[in-house]
């Protein structure tokens, strides 16, 4: 059953995401950036971390879940240090994701070629 | 002159019929199926890491970290471009893609150098993602500490 619900709810997230680029010529950039700002405010609000209860990965796999973790971020940063939080918060909850992002990255230049066109 | 007008237009609508028509239906339909794939193997490893007895908080970032490396390999061997190809925003929207945005343009300009090359294009669309997110976490953090405590 939790796999349905992820599944359902994750691609009802991308199906969002493919309505903006066929209908608004919003290119993918700007999709995600729009994805993470909307995340991160619906994180604020609450409502994305009961998507998560319900759906789990669904919710946490799309790049809003991304965005809902730096607001969750933020505001235990807040609780746990007070001000200082503000400017720590966000970016020490994304600070796993981006290290790997950065090292496979980093991995996959040494490793592959790029493709000739 | 009229003549001139009279051609704009007749390319304006050539232009309409020749390029390629965005079938939604279908862009939405491989975006869901391939999306709620992606996110049920997050659930998968989720539930096998929780069962491993991890936290929730040690879970997240480990399905982050493991989709992230999954992505970068098959980013790697061109297999994750050509799924993009047909998946549209169900590859793009999950952290998979993200990772994509990372790796791909870190082999695609290595050949410009290590620095100004593969590190640098390596934040091509993840660095606009980091700046965008980190301030609206700052705008979320500046309200909650005036009024959500």
């Amino acid at each position: 059953m939790e796999y349905i619900k992820a599944f359902l709810v994750g691609g009802a997230i991308c199906v969002v995401g493919q309505i903006l680029i066929d209908k608004t010529k919003l290119t993918p950039a700007r999709i995600l950036v729009l994805f993470v700002c909307a995340g991160c405010l619906l994180g604020a609000v609450g409502l994305y971390p009961r998507l998560i209860d319900f759906a789990g990965a669904g919710a946490t796999v799309p790049l809003t879940g991304f965005g809902a973790n730096l607001a969750k971020g933020v505001m235990e940063e807040i609780d746990a240090a007070g001000a200082v939080g503000i400017w720590t918060g966000g970016l020490k909850s994304a600070a796993g994701g981006l290290t790997a992002a950065i090292l496979f990255g980093f991995g996959a230049a040494l490793l592959a070629e790029p493709k000739e066109k | 002159m009229e003549a001139n007008e009279r051609t704009k237009q007749e390319y304006a609508k050539m232009v309409e019929r020749t390029s390629p028509k965005s079938p939604i239906g279908k862009n939405c339909l491989f975006a869901f199926l391939s999306g709620g794939a992606i996110c049920t193997l997050g659930q998968m490893f989720r539930h096998w890491y929780f069962s491993m007895g991890w936290t929730e908080e040690e879970c997240g970032l480990l399905v982050s970290v493991t989709l992230i490396g999954l992505s970068a390999v098959l980013t790697a061997l061109g297999i994750y471009g050509r799924l993009g190809k047909h998946c549209g925003a169900g590859t793009e929207v999950p952290i998979t893609g993200f990772a994509n945005s990372v790796v791909s343009p870190a082999i695609e300009f290595k050949k410009e150098g290590m620095v100004l090359g593969m590190a640098a294009k390596m934040f091509l669309i993840a660095g606009p993602v980091i700046v965008y997110g980190t301030l609206t976490s700052m705008v979320v953090g500046v309200i909650y500490y005036l009024l959500g405590r």
